[in-house]
């Protein structure tokens, strides 16, 4: 029991900042829809869960999310193996481009797809603009990143002789990857595949924008209520069911990543030789960057055509603030606040999720222990399973008072971004410090060093270049994160990604150029701070 | 029946494995021993057909084996420490390579509970490989590795990772099970006990060269240089008038270089070489001495247990011939 | 080895060094973040000169610029500093003054509209106001005006690309009818209602011309091949013909103000309909419970200046209400107003927007 008290209060800081930017807001927003008139009305809002509407919304959001997810997970698997166990040229470049459509603003990629996808563009004739078809598209091409990543690098420190051994007994390639590699990355798979879809469950500009209006997701239906028809009882109604579902799902893959063997050791295997049988793997690997790059290239061609011909005019007019004033700040000044964001948003994510990841992976004593570490663990992913729009009305009501009257703070938006940037970090330092053999903090403990010491001397050590490498996630999700930002960014210090959709808003031809040529310093901005990450990152640690 | 010839792995500049050429017959055991990176493991994948040649060939029974994968060489590997699937029960581990073979499950049935009968594991089917102790698990790892009766088992020090008394016992186990089953087997291993227990053919391996092979009382009885010698348990090497003086209290032909046990010299009152005894230590079964002897140096010696000696005694050595081996090298070789 | 350890400790410095030095420009730390350009709500240090000071802060939505020379000009007039909180689309504007009713985020808000007004009215987020100028009648709210100041309007307004109709010796629609005439046959794309103002302006056009019949427009407008997609932004520089080189669709729901901005050697490739058009109105208040009240009177107040009324064209490419104001000369010329624009009022949009989307999502969802 005191160990847990202990574990509690070491626990309390975070779970203190969770409360106050997170429960705390959502709670406030779900319980404008439950009490009506000052009364508590529960009836009515669960009434709202009966409606046929309702009914179809959640299942299209189950199901294209589903779909988008077991897509992006079948894609991104041999991109993940190409990409980080074999010698590829330029494999570095490759996996810091994946990471780009990441971090891109949705409208720009919404209009990017459809340009590829709309009815005069090169892949019109597939008649899939507005249809399931180019949402599930979308959300893969936001998400392949995500599986490449955390399943790569799991699949880089993966211990290569039981394969090996399952191959000197008889098995092909494809029977050792089904019945010993595929077992041994499930916990990677699964947790790889629980972030798609929660990122998927809540994309948000995607599915309008590629859906047209006719589909509605969860996340799209709280919005409509919440701002166009003001229904904050059906908004609070979805809200809970939105939390439920992502509870539901937490738990499940909690269970099915089942806790990895504390004795196994992790290797760091040499990346080989490409051989011929590599050829599937090789090929899906270009078959999605391919995918991948093609809206990207759109972006590009659009940003550098001018007129008739081509330049590059809306380059040089990011130093404006473009055409009819459409902005208050040149695009370069928006550049160097979502610089300055993106630090602050970095360091508040650092902090939080280095407790938490301590927090989540020191070894439990008990079975309660454990159950207290892995709800802490699914509490803090929960921000990315939870409407925007709900918190963010909800940091309107609930952070409007001393003491936390925050909402005219200007560390609101860094601090919306933390919260979004907060699971990466925590899924990048988590399975390191998890790594470290226990044996080594006694040995350190038994020689007299205290616990901050031992902190100090074995865990810093070795999580110090994961922590740049989170950082770098960190910085580059705040970098594109717009949905937040977008709600609380001040007028007179938009960042990037706002500063985009309010171009591609504005009639004007050169307006739009430059938002094309936004996104561009957006994307190139990103996979710098990518590549720069690459360098830094501790093979086979340090995965979303 | 297995042929290497002339095997060369390099990595970038450096021979992992040098033109190494051995040959296996039909159930029999052959040992590669040498230290850590010398190449051997190397050597072991790159007959399993993990490790591609960059030239040389292994060939079985004629047939060159070079493109063949290594899920077609109908070999065996067992790691050093079994690479059991853990998330697969001991049952599964063992009938893996069946069901690979798409066998009727009545026969994976029978097979398993044979196989763990031999390895002394009935009655562990359902157990997961995490609830395993070392040696059990090597066991797990042998069955697994015997089920579907391969042309030729590749160990990968099968016995290292265990303790003292697991590992002899395992290794009578082993040596027993392999011989019972009639199969070939490529060890390798730094611990020239773990040879001796296993093997019938021995061949020593340095920075990527075989140095020296044969039958293993052979090499085991003269080893080609000092190194080997020192790396096959002798714990000194004396040469010059040294040697010259030991053979000859053996009653043995003079040589440059003699290598000798920690046993080669015992304390016997009708011994012809005097020593001052430098220190004593009781062993179970005898007491070791280290003793500067008079013309040969420091070296180390036996008493019987029970016997009185203190550093600063003198006393007399005899020579026990099994005991040494003779270096075949030249003075400045 | 060395050599990597030198990497290291180079890394590990440059990191260190890129940290700091950001870290020192970091919203927190720096000294020229937003921080520090908040004013003193201190009235002594507005200069003395008599007039009020302290901060006004303005709530208004995404689309809100106004030229920086006629805010400093009202700054230095009044004394006040104003700040600008401009975020989200004109709804979450709505719902965001309408839950913050009792603790409001600003003193004074911009850009809600007459589709979206009768909502934070109904809580009571606005406190009543008197202006110095008195706008033209035609753009007061019947129930509210005294609360909400009409600053601006913006008809939506069918466009057609009248070039690509010249091209193909085709007529262009007049009407709301014609776009169902079969020789439209999948011309024609418009922002969704349910996510777009100007979709839902075009709607409520619909409604007013069609009563209670409007799902059998809608029917037929569908039937016909018109597209719906989310936004304005996809709309026209997606699909629309004028908007984007892939454009396959001349017809698309934007602005009256639309064919000032596709002008081209003196002459504009588009026209809107104006017998197709709904009229936005853009309000500004000042909200109930205001700190600085008077600050946000003042701001309405300027906001009907003949000078912020001029330069609402360029800014926000919306028309002044106030005749005194001056338009450009392409608007003059090339965007004429509609004259007699279709009208629902707040309270009848208010009393039945869930039920329209409702069933506006339905029928084009069949």
């Amino acid at each position: 029991m005191r160990r847990i008290a202990g574990l509690l209060l070491l626990a309390a800081a975070p779970v203190l900042v969770l409360g106050v930017l997170f429960v705390l807001p959502v709670t406030g927003m779900v319980a404008e829809g439950f009490f009506v008139d000052g009364r508590f009305a529960p009836g009515a809002v669960l009434d709202v869960l009966a409606r046929p509407r309702v009914h179809r919304v959640a299942w299209f959001t189950v199901w294209t999310s589903g779909t988008a997810t077991l897509l992006a997970v079948v894609l991104g698997l041999p991109a993940a193996y190409a990409l980080h166990r074999l010698a590829l040229p330029g494999r570095a470049a490759v996996r810091a481009a994946l990471l780009v459509p990441f971090v891109l603003p949705t409208v720009v990629v919404g209009v990017a797809f459809r340009q590829l996808l709309g009815e005069g563009g090169p892949l019109g004739f597939l008649g899939l603009d507005g249809t399931p078809v180019a949402i599930v598209a979308g959300l893969v091409f936001f998400n392949v990143a995500v599986v490449v990543r955390t399943v790569g690098v799991a699949w880089e420190s993966l211990d290569p002789r039981p394969g090996q051994a399952a191959a000197a007994l008889g098995a092909s390639p494809w029977q050792v990857l089904r019945t010993v590699t595929l077992p041994a990355l499930r916990p990677a798979i699964v947790g790889a595949a629980s972030i798609v879809f929660l990122f998927c469950a809540t994309a948000f500009g995607i599915v309008l924008t590629l859906g047209g209006v006719r589909y509605a997701t969860v996340e799209t239906e709280i919005y409509l209520l919440t701002t166009t028809i003001f229904d904050l009882r059906a908004a609070a109604a979805l809200s809970v069911l939105q939390i439920v579902v992502v509870v539901g799902l937490l738990a499940l893959a909690a269970r099915l990543r089942a806790t990895p063997d504390p004795t196994a050791q992790r290797t760091v295997s040499p990346v080989r030789a490409v051989r011929r049988s590599d050829a599937p793997a090789v090929v899906a690997t270009l078959l999605v960057l391919g995918a991948m790059l093609l809206p990207i290239l759109t972006l590009v061609l659009g940003s550098l055509s001018v007129g008739d011909g081509w330049g590059l005019d809306n380059y040089r007019a990011l130093t404006t603030v473009g055409d009819n004033q459409a902005l208050l700040v040149p695009v370069t000044a928006a550049l160097a606040t979502s610089l300055r964001t993106a630090v602050d948003a970095t360091w508040m994510a650092l902090l939080v999720g280095a407790m938490v990841s301590v927090i989540v992976t020191r070894r439990s004593h008990s079975v309660a222990e454990r159950r207290v570490r892995s709800t802490l663990d699914g509490f803090f992913m929960l921000p990315l399973g939870v409407s925007a729009v709900t918190l963010g009305f909800g940091f309107l009501i609930t952070l409007d008072r001393p003491p936390l009257d925050l909402r005219d703070s200007p560390l609101l938006v860094p601090m919306a971004q933390a919260l979004v940037a907060l699971p990466l970090v925590v899924r990048t330092l988590a399975p390191v410090l998890g790594g470290i053999d226990d044996r080594q903090r006694q040995a350190a403990a038994s020689l007299g060093a205290s616990a901050w010491r031992t902190l100090l001397t074995v865990d810093l050590p070795v999580v110090w270049k994961p922590m740049l490498a989170a950082s770098g996630f960190a910085f580059a999700a705040s970098l594109g994160e717009f949905g937040a930002t977008s709600f609380l960014a001040r007028d007179e210090s938009p960042t990037l990604p706002v500063v985009i959709f309010r171009l591609i808003g504005h009639p004007g031809e050169m307006n739009y150029g430059m938002a094309l040529a936004a996104s561009v310093v957006l994307a190139v901005a990103t996979a710098v701070v990518m590549l720069a990450v690459e360098r830094l990152r501790v093979p086979g640690v340090g995965a979303f | 029946m297995l042929q290497l010839t002339d095997v060369t792995v390099r990595y970038g500049d450096t021979a992992a494995v040098d033109e190494v050429t051995l040959a296996l017959e039909p159930g029999q055991v052959l040992a590669v021993l040498g230290p850590s990176g010398c190449g051997k493991s190397t050597l072991l994948r790159a007959v399993a057909g993990l490790e591609p040649l960059t030239s040389g060939s292994v060939s079985w029974a004629g047939a060159d084996l070079v493109g063949v994968p290594t899920h077609k060489r109908g070999f065996a590997l067992m790691f050093q420490d079994g690479q059991l699937f853990a998330h697969l029960t001991v049952a599964r581990n063992v009938a893996y390579a069946l069901r690979l073979r798409r066998t009727p499950s009545a026969r994976v049935a029978t097979r398993v509970r044979e196989l763990l009968d031999l390895v002394g594991l009935a009655g562990y089917d359902d157990r997961l490989p995490g609830t395993l102790s070392g040696g059990e698990r090597q066991r797990v790892a042998l069955a697994r590795a015997l089920a579907v009766e391969p042309r030729l088992i590749l160990l990968d020090e099968p016995l290292s990772a265990l303790d003292a008394t697991l590992r002899e016992r395992l290794a009578g186990d082993l040596r027993e099970i392999l011989h019972a089953a009639g199969t070939t087997a490529l060890l390798v291993t730094h611990d020239h006990d773990e040879a001796f227990a296993l093997a019938d053919r021995l061949a020593v391996m340095r920075a990527g060269r075989v140095v020296q092979q044969g039958a293993i009382d052979e090499v085991w009885r003269e080893p080609v240089d000092e190194e080997t010698a020192l790396f096959l348990g002798y714990a000194r090497v004396v040469r010059g008038d040294a040697a010259a003086r030991v053979l000859a209290s053996g009653g043995l032909s003079p040589a440059y270089a003699v290598a000798l046990r920690r046993s080669a010299l015992v304390v016997d009152p009708a011994g012809d070489l005097r020593a001052v005894v430098e220190s004593a230590r009781v062993t179970p079964e005898v007491v070791r001495l280290v003793v500067a002897a008079e013309g040969i140096g420091p070296v180390d010696a036996v008493a019987p247990l029970g016997s009185r000696v203190s550093p600063g005694d003198e006393v007399a050595l005899r020579v026990d011939v099994t005991r040494l081996a003779v270096l075949a090298i030249a003075a400045g070789g | 080895m060395k050599h990597v350890r030198v990497r290291a400790a180079l890394t590990v410095g440059a990191a260190t060094a890129a940290a700091l030095l950001l870290g020192g420009c970091s919203l927190a730390g720096g000294g020229d973040g937003p921080t520090a350009t908040e004013p003193s709500t201190s009235p002594t240090e507005s200069g003395g000169t008599g007039e009020p000071g302290g901060t006004v802060v303005l709530a208004t939505h995404e689309s809100f610029t106004l030229p920086k020379k006629l805010v400093r000009a009202f700054e230095e007039e009044t004394g006040y500093t104003l700040e600008v909180r401009a975020a989200g689309d004109a709804g979450t504007l709505a719902t965001k003054l309408s839950l913050t009713a009792d603790n409001p985020i600003a003193d004074a808000a911009f850009g809600i509209d007459n589709t979206f007004a009768s909502r934070p009215l109904g809580e009571g987020a606005f406190a009543e106001v008197s202006t110095t100028a008195t706008p033209p009648d035609e753009y007061v709210l019947a129930e509210g005006g005294d609360r909400l100041v009409p600053i601006d309007s913006a008809s939506v307004c069918v466009n057609v690309d009248t070039d690509w109709f010249d091209a193909e010796g085709l007529e262009p629609p007049q009407t709301l009818d014609d776009l169902t005439d079969p020789a439209y046959a999948d011309l024609m794309v418009t922002p969704g209602a349910s996510t777009s103002s100007p979709g839902m302006a075009f709607f409520l056009a619909t409604v007013a011309a069609y009563g209670d019949d409007w799902q059998d427009y809608w029917t037929d407008l569908l039937a016909n091949g018109a597209k719906v997609v989310d936004g304005w932004e996809d709309a026209y520089y997606g699909d629309f013909t004028a908007g984007s080189e892939q454009g396959t669709r001349p017809i698309v729901v934007s602005y009256d103000s639309s064919p000032a901005f596709t002008v081209a050697d003196g002459r504009t490739t588009t026209a809107a309909l104006l017998d197709t058009c709904f009229r936005q109105v853009e309000y500004a208040g000042v909200l109930a419970g205001a700190d600085n009240p008077e600050g946000a009177a003042a701001l309405v107040d300027w906001m009907l200046t003949d000078e912020v009324q001029s330069a609402l064209p360029e800014s926000m490419y919306v028309f002044p209400v106030m005749p005194g104001a001056t338009v450009p000369d392409d608007w003059a010329e090339f965007a004429p107003q509609p004259t007699d624009p279709f009208e629902v009022s707040p309270e009848e949009i208010a009393a039945n927007r869930e039920q329209w989307l409702t069933e506006w999502t339905d029928v084009i969802s069949r």
